[in-house]
């Protein structure tokens, strides 16, 4: 691993640049015709570096980073499994990358019959009715399956529902999406064995409920026991029911959403389906519907229409919520999804959540033997489970986040920390289908070196890690003394 | 199957540690009544080989066409060392840079594009992208409300010459937060947005004024006035910009007096190809005082405890998973992959590289506009200076034509009458500096002789 | 063990009032509530003139793992903000009760009778009782 890289700006020479890759010089004149007024004076200080200097530090950049290519990532709730090498060397073929977006219909249609079949294929893993494309993130399908109840509701004159119910445990991205939508939150607590509480929903519920925004498994690693319940609670009280699909990937070809009682789901392809994380994205959350919410779909959607594929907008779906995106969404990133969907194929698909749950549960067992608390003992773990670390952390003074950065040390990346907030001192962790059973007992004996050493040296393990290119920030620093752009005599 | 590594041996012996006999008994707790039976919907595996040969035919049955369309997707040459270095593994399929410590090639890289978009649009603060420009603008617009107290009213105004599909999208993310956006209609002989349509708010509340350079008809519009007239009257300024356009044009830091508040785009421009719309990245800077209304990620540069520089996430607590329902926006993502390729980008094309490229788009616009004018039946639409796009009106319909012309292996601009039908036979194209002489020509022969045969039909 | 100073109010979401010689209120977080946020890296307070209803939200503090949001403990009109905090955030940290006030409030008729305020005694029982 590369230690440290200067910021590309200081390897800047005046007149240096990677010249190969400019169009030639124009001509005296070819700018006469813009008015000086809307000119720019001085050109921007962009770095001017030769090609190779660039390709050297954005590879010495990228060698400061973990990822699932090189490195065992169980984030929990992020489904980090291997990203198929094929989905992107297919979904990079040149007419795909040439195709302009407003381009005729008539050269697309290769395209747009991937963008159909995976329409369809996500419908029926899914169980759901119909399925939009074009949200680019798991918040983007969010915002859309929260805007298509308030639409829903509205069609049908029931303007006063306006409150979206989340189980304490939810992703922060829920409630922030209800209020993007207009809607209060209104939260309610879970039991101790991680289930949503019946009497609270029930209290909850009423004239004012638009619908429940629930991610089963939930946040907590369990699936939710009562689902069918809490759907019948639900709907009587005229809500709808919002699947949240940051976990799907636990019960792929297991259960489906729209069986479950589910009215709107949103998927993460980036996690299920496999597209890559790419440092933070791009993502795409498509959006699967049931009967009710039909007609409120974003768009563009993709039709067949004989043998022809054609994209459907507001003309044809007069009560969609509208178009989100400039144009239909990341439609690389559903053709990697679309790949990745017909290389599982039906019995591929039902392994993922076989696997998942199988590599979660014999973590989650090895762990326990090696004497760490699983937050939820009683309980099978989905995909991903708890482990909290509250007796370390009272008896030794080791906290999670003490077990997590010590963990990079040995070249793991860290589980999710901290979340849920529900749980003290918590490591949220998700091994994934693609993890062999050699990496997840190398993990174990990882995390047991690790305890030996909070007990014996704790200093260790608090100061940790020791062999990253660079310790512990100082990010209380960081957002006091904003630094946020690189300037010459910035001080560091 | 399935990137599945497990062999039969490894299941029983995992089983066996957990205590179950079989896997399904790990799925107990889930109802019997809610188990999926079988998925008929979804077709037989197939391999890498039969993807491959799938994939290619699909490809080659779209073809490629000869690009004549912009309308905020351009088509522009990419350095192969900009996706050679993007889809390596490390940046390809690491996870948001949570962790900083294994995380600084990422972060790093955040913030030397922070750096650059603010060098580029001459404004304080980046974040670290958003999901594509339209969606972008949606968020500034959110982002103004916030930022501009004194202003009561949530109501935006946005000019027609806007891109259609932007202030589509606008409406439709802001609605439900009582955001208004009002259209402001364009003087019909210059296709710029009239210092009249303004005059009817003296007086009034407004939040802020969304203002497009270059238009969507190509054409620029008197920045610095309409700047100052909006600071005058008390709202922002959210300026819509195409970044290789600012290689040449006034940076929106320096529009008026006192210059924008907000600037966002479409960054596909910047090193990501078309691929039907996306994955694109939105990029969004703005002055320093907004900083903490800003939406997306935000890094910074610290040290770490041995005093070593290093980078992390910060400003955290506007976001969604410290600030829940009162976030600045449900966003969590970025366009990482697209930022990386953007970054990549602007270093290989430094300041000489991007101004010339942006002269280069300009000169072959306007070649294009003169070689299509000299076709019987075409004439251009708005008098005055184009930046790479221009709007042409046509004696006849374009939908036709445009169907002819695509037949004929061209993609021929976009067919206006949906989004503006009072321009009439309203044709909007572009050239960037991929189009040679050779290009243009032959789109003006094959533009006449589609237009003889309509005549003579 | 937190420091609850005992010549000032408090209330239940760990904001402090102090009553000032010329009849206004300034006003703060508590020790406990500080120590509860961490390092503060930004605190926003209300400007002057504001008009503030009873529990209205009128300020924000901020760590790098939390924001919490801060309520007017009774009605009334600002008649300043903290200036100082705007640079120097971790003044509510180092001095909860001193340089590290958020803002001063004008209280409006009736509205202090009206508050339901604790005593330095009652607030301690309070934080206890949280703690469990």
């Amino acid at each position: 691993m590369a230690v440290s890289e200067q910021v590309i700006f200081q390897y800047s020479t005046p007149g240096r640049g990677a010249s190969d890759q400019w169009p030639a010089e124009e001509g005296a004149g070819a700018l006469e015709d813009l008015p000086a007024a809307l000119r720019r004076a001085a050109p921007p200080a962009l770095p001017e570096v030769g090609e190779l200097e660039a390709v050297r530090h954005f590879t010495r950049l990228s060698q400061l980073n973990f990822s699932i290519d090189t490195h065992f990532y169980p984030l929990g709730s992020c489904t980090m499994k291997y990203n198929p090498k094929a989905c992107n060397q297919y979904a990079m073929l040149p007419q795909f990358l040439a195709r302009h977006p407003l381009g005729p219909e008539s050269h697309g249609q290769g395209f747009l019959e991937c963008m159909y079949e995976l329409q369809q294929m996500l419908q029926e893993v899914t169980g759901m009715q119909g399925v939009a494309l074009s949200p680019m993130a798991g918040a983007h399908g969010e915002f859309a399956g929260v805007a298509m109840i308030r639409a829903y509701h509205r069609a049908r004159g029931d303007l006063e529902r306006n409150e979206i119910i989340v189980p304490e445990a939810a992703h922060g991205t829920n409630p922030a999406t209800a209020t993007m939508c207009g809607c209060v939150v209104r939260e309610i607590p879970v039991d101790a064995h991680g289930d949503v509480e019946l009497e609270a929903l029930r209290a909850a519920v009423g004239p004012q409920t638009a619908g429940i925004m629930l991610t089963n498994p939930s946040t907590l690693g369990v699936f939710e026991r009562h689902i069918e319940e809490v759907a019948r609670i639900v709907h009587e009280a005229g809500g709808l029911l919002y699947y949240d699909g940051a976990n799907l990937n636990a019960i792929l070809g297991k259960v489906r959403p729209g069986d479950m009682g589910f009215d709107v789901i949103h998927m993460n392809l980036h996690k299920t389906f496999s597209t890559p994380h790419g440092g933070g994205g791009p993502g795409a959350g498509a959006v699967g519907v049931g009967a009710r919410l039909l007609p409120f779909l974003p768009v563009p959607l993709v039709a067949r229409e004989g043998e022809r594929y054609r994209w459907l907008t507001e003309a044809d779906l007069p009560q969609s919520i509208g178009r989100l995106s400039g144009f239909m969404g990341n439609a690389g990133v559903l053709l990697r999804a679309y790949i990745y969907m017909r290389l599982l194929g039906r019995e591929g698909m039902q392994r993922v959540g076989e696997y998942a749950t199988l590599n979660a549960n014999y973590l989650l067992k090895r762990l326990q033997e090696a004497g760490f608390d699983a937050a939820y003992p009683k309980r099978r773990a989905s995909h991903e489970f708890i482990v909290t670390l509250k007796r370390q952390a009272r008896e030794l003074n080791v906290t999670a986040m003490d077990f997590a950065k010590r963990l990079l040390d040995y070249g793991f990346h860290a589980p999710t920390t901290y979340f849920p907030l529900l749980v003290p001192e918590c490591l949220l962790i998700e091994p994934t289908e693609t993890e062999s059973r050699e990496v997840l007992d190398a993990f174990v004996a990882a995390m047991s070196q690790i305890q030996k050493e909070a007990e014996q040296e704790p200093g260790r393990v608090r100061s940790a890690p020791h062999t990253m290119p660079v310790r512990r920030l100082d990010d209380v620093r960081a957002a006091r003394q904003l630094d946020l752009t690189w300037k010459p005599t910035a001080p560091p | 199957m399935a990137f599945i590594p497990h062999t039969g041996a490894d299941v029983a012996a995992m089983l066996s540690s957990i205590g179950a006999g079989s896997i399904e008994e790990l799925f107990d707790e889930i109802p019997a009544t809610l188990r999926t039976r079988a998925l008929a919907g979804i077709p037989e595996a197939l391999n890498e080989m039969q993807i491959g040969r799938l994939m290619s035919e699909r490809a080659r049955a779209d073809g490629t066409l000869l690009n004549f369309i912009g309308a905020g997707a351009y088509e522009h040459h990419i350095p192969a060392a900009v996706w050679a270095i993007t889809t390596r593994g490390e940046f390809y399929s690491a996870y948001t840079p949570y962790q900083a410590e294994a995380s600084q090639g990422t972060l790093q890289l955040i913030y030397e594009f922070q750096s650059m978009m603010t060098r580029l649009t001459a404004m304080d603060v980046a974040n670290a992208s958003m999901y594509d420009g339209a969606s972008a603008t949606a968020e500034a617009s959110l982002m103004a409300v916030r930022a501009n107290r004194r202003s009561k009213s949530a109501r935006i105004l946005v000019p027609q010459t806007l891109h259609p599909h932007y202030r589509r999208v606008a409406v439709n993310t802001a609605h439900n937060q009582g955001l208004r956006f009002e259209e402001l209609p364009y003087e019909p002989a210059g296709g710029l947005t009239a210092a009249a349509a303004l005059e009817r708010y003296e007086g009034e509340d407004v939040t802020a004024l969304l203002i497009q350079q270059p238009n969507f008809f190509g054409r620029l519009e008197e920045v610095d006035a309409l700047t100052d007239w909006a600071h005058a009257h008390g709202a922002l300024v959210i300026a819509v910009v195409n970044p290789i356009a600012l290689a040449l044009l006034k940076p929106p830091g320096q529009w008026g007096r006192r210059g924008a508040d907000i600037a966002v785009g479409e960054g596909q421009p910047l090193g990501v190809p078309l691929s039907s719309g996306g994955p694109y990245l939105g990029f969004m800077t703005a002055r320093m005082e907004h900083v903490r209304q800003m939406p997306g990620r935000i890094v910074g540069r610290t040290l770490d405890v041995a005093g070593k520089e290093g980078f992390t996430l910060t400003l955290q607590a506007r976001e969604q998973h410290i600030r829940r329902a009162k976030a600045t926006s449900n966003i969590c993502t970025n366009q990482g992959l697209l930022m990386t390729a953007a970054t990549i980008y602007l270093s290989l094309m430094g300041p000489q590289g991007l101004a010339r490229t942006a002269a280069a788009c300009h000169a072959r616009t306007r070649e294009l506009i003169g070689a299509l004018t000299r076709v019987p039946g075409v004439r251009l639409g708005f008098a005055g200076p184009c930046f790479h796009e221009a709007v042409l009106l046509l004696d006849r319909p374009v939908a036709p034509l445009l169907k002819a012309l695509s037949a004929r292996g061209i993609a021929a601009g976009l067919d206006l009458a949906p989004y503006y039908p009072e321009l009439g036979h309203a044709l909007l194209v572009c050239a960037t500096e991929m189009r040679t002489q050779a290009d243009i020509e032959h789109y003006r022969a094959s533009l006449s002789e589609v237009m003889q045969a309509a005549r003579a039909a | 063990m937190s420091n609850v100073p005992a010549d000032l109010k408090y209330t239940k979401s760990h904001e402090w009032v102090r009553a000032l010689p010329d009849g206004t209120l300034e006003i703060g977080i508590s020790d406990h509530a500080q120590h509860a946020l961490g390092d503060l890296v930004f605190v926003e307070v209300p400007e002057a003139g504001r008009v503030l209803a009873a529990d209205e939200a009128c300020a924000v503090v901020e760590s790098v793992k939390a924001a919490s949001d801060v309520y007017a403990p009774l009605a009334g009109t600002v008649t300043l903000g903290n200036p100082q905090l705007t640079g120097e955030p971790q003044a509510v940290n180092s001095d909860p009760y001193g340089s590290g006030w958020l803002f001063r409030l004008k209280p409006a008729a009736g509205a202090l009778a009206a508050a339901a305020l604790l005593s330095a005694a009652e607030y301690q029982k309070f934080l206890d009782a949280e703690a469990g």
